[in-house]
């Protein structure tokens, strides 16, 4: 099958004065047309950084090594204006925080019509008028009389509406949506989830779904990846991996989370200890410190990511279940 | 309820001066956001009240308020069934040491200047100013241990630390005093959630092991269920529901309550699929002008003329379970109904 996109052994490097981070290691994952795939991790995890390599929107003292393939592309070996050709076209992004991301001096109309002026060559009019088709279609009530204000003067839910709606406008492949509903209160996150599992239905585009929470993978991805110290550790179906993770990091994570709809006793269960530190990984297993199954090899070497049974691998020294 | 609450909110309200083009207005023209208003509550020693709502619902500073960290504006506060609002400042601060809070930045909390050890002994300090300084030593070095911090870290300092040890130094500090009552902003939002489960099993430790009431505040309705006895929904600044945790989950009355519980992502993706989410539209209105009548009322699928009209007043349910909506005797009782 031809992946829209694929990530074959993508490390990350910052060179910092206290020497060399590792932020990712040896990613490697696919992403099909259409589909939803969702990356979990903790703060610390990599896993915006990985994202922001693929876009080729690492900071200044980060390198990517590795290959990523859009559409038989490797993005990596792109020049500047080949890369600013496919991003906010044929890949977009948004953010956790709409208000950072939206220039705060310009209209969104401004800032709308521009992405189709630049990109698409269309002439002011055309362009303001598929704005307001495109707010319209994310539910901003009045969309054509509101889309001459600023983006302060919008509710949160309305500006990450905006977000999404720029983020369309060019008719984009591929979705890559970091934290979208974090900063969001619960009642305004299911009108945006509800919005987003819309329009990946309507126009048949992949999203890669970046959050710490479990919950919003379980309602909206095809598959997951979950991020651990900088490496991929468990890869599969979100059914499946919800329901036997088959690495101890996924299964701890799944018992920690409190759960609306049972109570766990009195006590949670949590894993021990803290994330790793990116700047000291441990030389194995970057889990292993915390791990209660860590025995001798986990020490030793890091495990790589294997597939264990069809669509499914994990990064684990482990015979068994975790 | 024969025993004297620990403590005992009526009509609480805390409004705001609104600013307009950086003057104060003053006299009637004046605007006020109306925080809280009118809340009332009880709770009993070694009980949890959850606090639950959207932001700008009045949450926190329900919270400061109660500790008269902001003055409320109207209402009263009984501690022990003695008043706290009549009481002079010297008065207050005295009983200030049964009553702690923590917040949700652990490392903003922490003054980053401080050892972990003098941040811990400073509120046992201002309030025995007579200890020795081994005695102080030897307290802060029992509450680290109680708190999961390591006594040799006692001459660190905060930026050394991760969310979760900060969040741990930061409930060090409120219980080194050996409060009755402690104020929990948020205190598990800013954490990663392997680490969220290690402080919420803590205060549900440290409340067992002395007995402590804790006022949990949070956005998180997980971590609320987990953590609560009985929990209170806040919107717009006005009570929609209060009772027991099992209650409240399981035949929620409030139209709002059951949209927030059904809006909560649960990692199941067979559950989760299957679930009907009650979407509700639009945003919060603003405080500095609430609906009339019932404040959920815009959003709200079952609004009528009615509820434009009057303020629902809170009804009881059952024992321990009351709701404030003009409808929700038709509405009926059960999570999907």
């Amino acid at each position: 099958m031809n992946a829209l996109l694929d990530v074959v052994d993508l490390t990350i490097r910052f060179s910092t004065p206290d020497g060399e981070v590792t932020a990712g290691d040896r990613i490697a994952f696919h992403i099909d047309a259409g589909q939803t795939v969702g990356l979990v991790g903790e703060s610390g995890s990599g896993k915006s950084q990985a994202v922001l390599a693929l876009m080729g929107l690492l900071a200044k003292n980060g390198r990517a090594e590795g290959s990523v393939r859009f559409q038989g592309k490797d993005l990596l070996t792109l020049s500047a204006s080949d890369m600013n050709k496919i991003r906010g076209v044929d890949i977009a992004m948004i953010f956790q925080d709409p208000m950072t991301a939206l220039n705060p001096y310009l209209t969104i109309s401004r800032q709308m019509t521009e992405v189709l002026i630049e990109h698409q060559g269309a002439d002011a009019a055309s362009a303001k008028k598929k704005s307001v088709e495109l707010l319209d279609l994310v539910g901003i009530p009045g969309a054509a009389g509101r889309i001459d204000l600023y983006p302060h003067e919008f509710s949160g839910g309305m500006r990450q509406r905006v977000m999404i709606a720029m983020a369309l406008l060019c008719e984009p492949k591929l979705l890559i949506a970091d934290e979208p509903t974090t900063a969001l209160d619960v009642t305004v996150q299911a009108q945006i989830l509800e919005l987003l599992q819309s329009i990946r239905e309507e126009r048949d585009m992949a999203i890669l779904l970046i959050t710490h929470d479990l919950g919003v993978i379980a309602g909206l991805a095809d598959r997951v990846l979950v991020m651990y110290g900088g490496r991929i550790v468990e890869e599969g179906p979100v059914g499946p991996v919800f329901l036997e993770p088959a690495h101890p990091y996924t299964k701890g994570l799944l018992r920690s989370s409190p759960r609306l709809d049972e109570i766990r006793g009195d006590h949670l269960a949590t894993i021990p200890g803290q994330p790793p530190n990116l700047q000291a990984l441990p030389k194995g297993c970057a889990f292993a410190p915390r791990c209660e199954r860590r025995f001798e090899p986990c020490e030793g070497e890091a495990p790589s990511l294997e597939a264990f049974e069809p669509g499914r691998a994990r990064a684990c020294h482990l015979d068994g279940p975790p | 309820m024969s025993e004297t609450p620990l403590l005992e909110v009526e009509n609480l309200a805390v409004h705001f001066p609104i600013r307009s083009g950086g003057f104060l207005v003053t006299g009637p023209g004046r605007a006020w956001l109306r925080a809280v208003d009118g809340v009332s509550f009880s709770l009993q020693a070694g009980e949890t009240l959850g606090i639950v709502g959207e932001s700008g619902c009045g949450k926190s500073t329900l919270g400061r308020g109660v500790l008269r960290l902001i003055e409320p504006t109207a209402g009263r506060i009984a501690w022990l069934g003695e008043e706290l609002g009549s009481l002079g400042n010297e008065a207050l601060r005295a009983k200030r040491r049964d009553m702690q809070i923590i917040f949700q930045d652990p490392l903003a909390s922490l003054n980053p200047r401080m050892t972990i050890g003098s941040i811990i002994a400073e509120p046992l300090i201002t309030h025995e100013p007579g200890l020795t300084k081994a005695e102080v030593n030897q307290r802060v070095r029992e509450v680290m241990d109680e708190t999961g911090l390591l006594p040799t870290m006692i001459n660190r300092y905060p930026h050394e630390f991760s969310g979760g040890q900060c969040q741990r130094v930061g409930i060090a500090r409120a219980m080194i005093l050996r409060p009755k009552l402690i104020v929990c902003d948020e205190p598990v939002s800013a954490l990663d959630v392997s680490i969220q489960g290690q402080i919420i099993n803590l205060l549900m430790q440290l409340q067992r092991d002395f007995g402590l009431a804790l006022l949990f505040i949070s956005h998180d309705l997980s971590v609320i269920r987990h953590i609560s006895h009985r929990i209170l929904v806040l919107y717009l600044g006005k009570v929609m529901e209060v009772a027991g945790r099992d209650s409240l989950y399981l035949a929620p009355r409030h139209p709002y309550t059951r949209a927030l519980i059904s809006a909560v992502p649960i990692p199941d993706p067979a559950l989760e699929r299957e679930k009907k989410r009650i979407v509700l539209e639009g945003d919060l209105p603003s405080p500095i002008d609430p609906p009339s009548g019932c404040v959920f009322r815009t959003r709200c699928a079952h609004a009528t003329a009615r509820c434009a009209e009057s303020e629902p007043p809170l009804e009881n349910v059952d024992a321990g379970h009351q709701v404030a909506c003009h409808h929700w005797r038709e509405l009926g009782g059960g999570p999907s109904s």
